[in-house]
């Protein structure tokens, strides 16, 4: 069953930024098909691991393998949505042309896009509820247009592996219920996601698999397993009290416990 | 002596065009003009949606001694000497810059300023130091002399003249630049907008960023004689920043570079017959004077629009 490679294999992953370490002896294998949330508190390095997945950040020690490829020829096969604060939102593009660059990957060094490029991109607009704001300047939306945007590019790409980074960030609660279920509905046709997630209380409910970090992997797996207080109390540490307290609140709920006794 | 000359219609719009001579030499000038404004504005859009307008100005700056270098050694203000000595000048500023941002205390910000700085401290010190003894200009290289340039020297093939060296210059660095964003439009966008998607779908990110560079380089060193080092700046940067307030794709903004040219030199070239002042000067403040409004009225995000938004 396990002949294919894994979308996502990191082995004994060291970073560092300025010989400070962010992320420490990381171990992952990622199964193709997983709704995979990224969860720990600030500067647990869940940013740092997904650049350097994405081969933006060079890791001191260890690796990471795509698809059984190097990072450098597995990125062509990852959509990746950026944090909202390194995107330049005054940059003179329209919604439209930020969908189409999901296409770019597509064409050659000479394509041209074609009509086909156009009507994907219409589409996955569509999808996200965002057509009719194609010619706006991306500056010009709301935060959580602005993730919607950025989400039909991701779609655009089709690509088979999709890293995001906090896409729930700085979102109205209607984008957020959007979001989710086209993540789900993408997990469903056979697309692994690694989504980076900060809020304890929803992670439970939208992901199938929970990676919880903290300079270290302290545990990996399936959620009902994972999402227990004492793994919750690990990671947070007790240096993050109301992230603690919510952790232990949220483990608590009767559905995890059941879950709980169920895997074990 | 009064600050403004008195304005009037026939010296500042009929008296240039009144003779044939007149008229060729000033054409001469106009196209030239247009050149300028229309390369540097199209080069120019691109360094400035990557945020470096500042750079624009310290490589312009950083390439002096270069440019320097390569005309006394070789005396003449050919493309292709002057092009080299911009680039290798270009190379070592960058150089100097990452060792000392690397291996001392001194942050980068503080390294560019010094280094470039430096570099153009060295080039008018190479440029005064023999402008006796060749003729090299330090007002020409420093601010240009566009209303010159009917001077420069004609290019002449198996005996037949076809007119003069400044233009044809220009002339070729304009279509290579008009074809380079036409061909590489998808690559510069992408890689300006989002580098990691257009690493992650393997466009070579830093050749494009090198090949940026050294159109620059190329685009300052053509634009010399005509605008000089300092005046090029304005040339790259007020057509993009002008016409954003009116357009929100790149597309478009590039497009602006060609009316607004024509209206930087038509403008700049009477204006300067008005006051009785450097053509090259005369045209950066006409870009002045039109951003001025553009940036007051605009509809997209002009000081008004914002005010209204509220
Ligand atoms: N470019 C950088 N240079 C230096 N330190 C950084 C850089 N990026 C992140 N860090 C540090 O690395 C740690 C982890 O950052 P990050 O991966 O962004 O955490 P998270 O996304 O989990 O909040 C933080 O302490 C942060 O300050
Ligand atoms: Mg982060």
């Amino acid at each position: 069953m396990n002949s294919l490679p894994y979308p996502i294999q990191v082995h004994d992953l060291t970073v560092s930024y300025q010989r400070k370490p962010v992320l420490y002896g990381v171990d992952l294998e990622i199964e193709a098909g997983s709704l995979v949330g990224v969860i720990g508190p600030n500067g647990a390095g869940k940013s740092t691991l997904i650049k350097t997945i994405m081969n933006m950040v060079r890791p001191n020690g260890g690796f990471v393998k795509i698809l059984g490829k190097s990072p450098k020829a597995g990125t062509k096969h990852i959509g990746y949505v950026p944090q909202r604060e390194s995107v330049d939102w005054e940059f003179p593009v329209t919604v439209m042309d930020v969908v189409l660059m999901g296409r770019y990957g597509h064409l050659g060094w000479f394509g041209r896009i074609s009509k086909a490029d156009k009507k994907m991109a219409h589409e996955c607009l569509e999808k996200v509820d965002m057509l009719s704001y194609a010619n706006r300047q991306i500056g010009n939306l709301s935060g959580g247009q602005q993730q919607r945007v950025f989400l039909a590019r991701a779609l655009a790409q089709e690509s088979s592996i999709y890293l995001m980074d906090e896409p729930f960030v700085g979102v109205d609660a209607v984008t957020e219920k959007t979001i989710v279920s086209i993540l789900k509905s993408m997990q469903q046709s056979g697309k692994t996601l690694v989504i980076v997630h900060h809020d304890l209380a929803t992670a439970k409910n939208y992901f199938d698999h929970l990676l919880l970090l903290n300079m270290r992997k302290i545990a990996y797996g399936p959620t009902p397993k994972v999402f227990t207080e004492e793994l919750l109390q690990k990671t947070y540490g007790g240096r993050l009290t109301v992230f603690s307290e919510m952790a232990s609140q949220a483990a608590k709920q009767p559905e995890i416990e059941t879950a709980k006794t169920i895997g074990e | 002596m009064p600050l403004i000359p008195d304005f009037t219609i026939n010296q500042v719009f009929t008296q240039p065009w009144s003779t044939t001579q007149l008229i060729t030499w000033n054409l001469q000038i106009i196209l030239m003009g247009l050149l300028v404004c229309w390369t540097c504005g199209l080069v120019g859009s691109f360094i400035v949606i990557r945020r470096m307008a500042l750079m624009g100005d310290a490589i312009s700056h950083g390439i002096l001694p270069g440019l320097a270098i390569a005309f006394i050694t070789v005396g003449s203000l050919g493309i292709g000497t002057m092009f080299i000595g911009a680039c290798l000048a270009g190379l070592t500023c960058n150089f100097c810059i990452e060792w000392l941002h690397t291996n001392t205390k001194i942050r980068e910000d503080a390294a560019m300023g010094l280094v470039f700085t430096s570099f153009f401290a060295l080039g008018v010190t190479l440029i005064s130091g023999n402008a006796g003894n060749i003729d090299l200009d330090p007002g020409c290289i420093l601010y240009g002399e566009l209303g010159l340039i009917p001077l420069a020297e004609k290019v002449e093939i198996n005996g037949t003249l076809f007119g003069n060296r400044a233009i044809w210059t220009m002339g070729v660095v304009f279509i290579c630049v008009v074809t380079g964003a036409i061909v590489f439009y998808r690559q510069l966008l992408i890689s300006s907008f989002d580098s990691t998607l257009a690493k992650s779908i393997g466009m070579p990110v830093k050749v494009i960023h090198l090949g940026l560079m050294l159109t620059l380089a190329l685009a300052t060193v053509a634009s010399l004689e005509a605008v000089g080092v300092i005046l090029v700046v304005a040339m790259f940067v007020f057509p993009s920043v002008t016409a954003s307030f009116f357009f929100n794709r790149l597309s478009f903004i590039l497009l602006s570079s060609f009316p607004l040219g024509i209206l930087y030199t038509l403008g700049g070239f009477h204006l300067a017959h008005w006051l009785d002042c450097s053509i090259a000067g005369a045209i950066a403040v006409t870009a002045t004077l039109l951003f001025i409004p553009a940036c007051l009225l605009g509809p997209n995000g002009g000081v008004c629009s914002r005010f209204m938004h509220r």
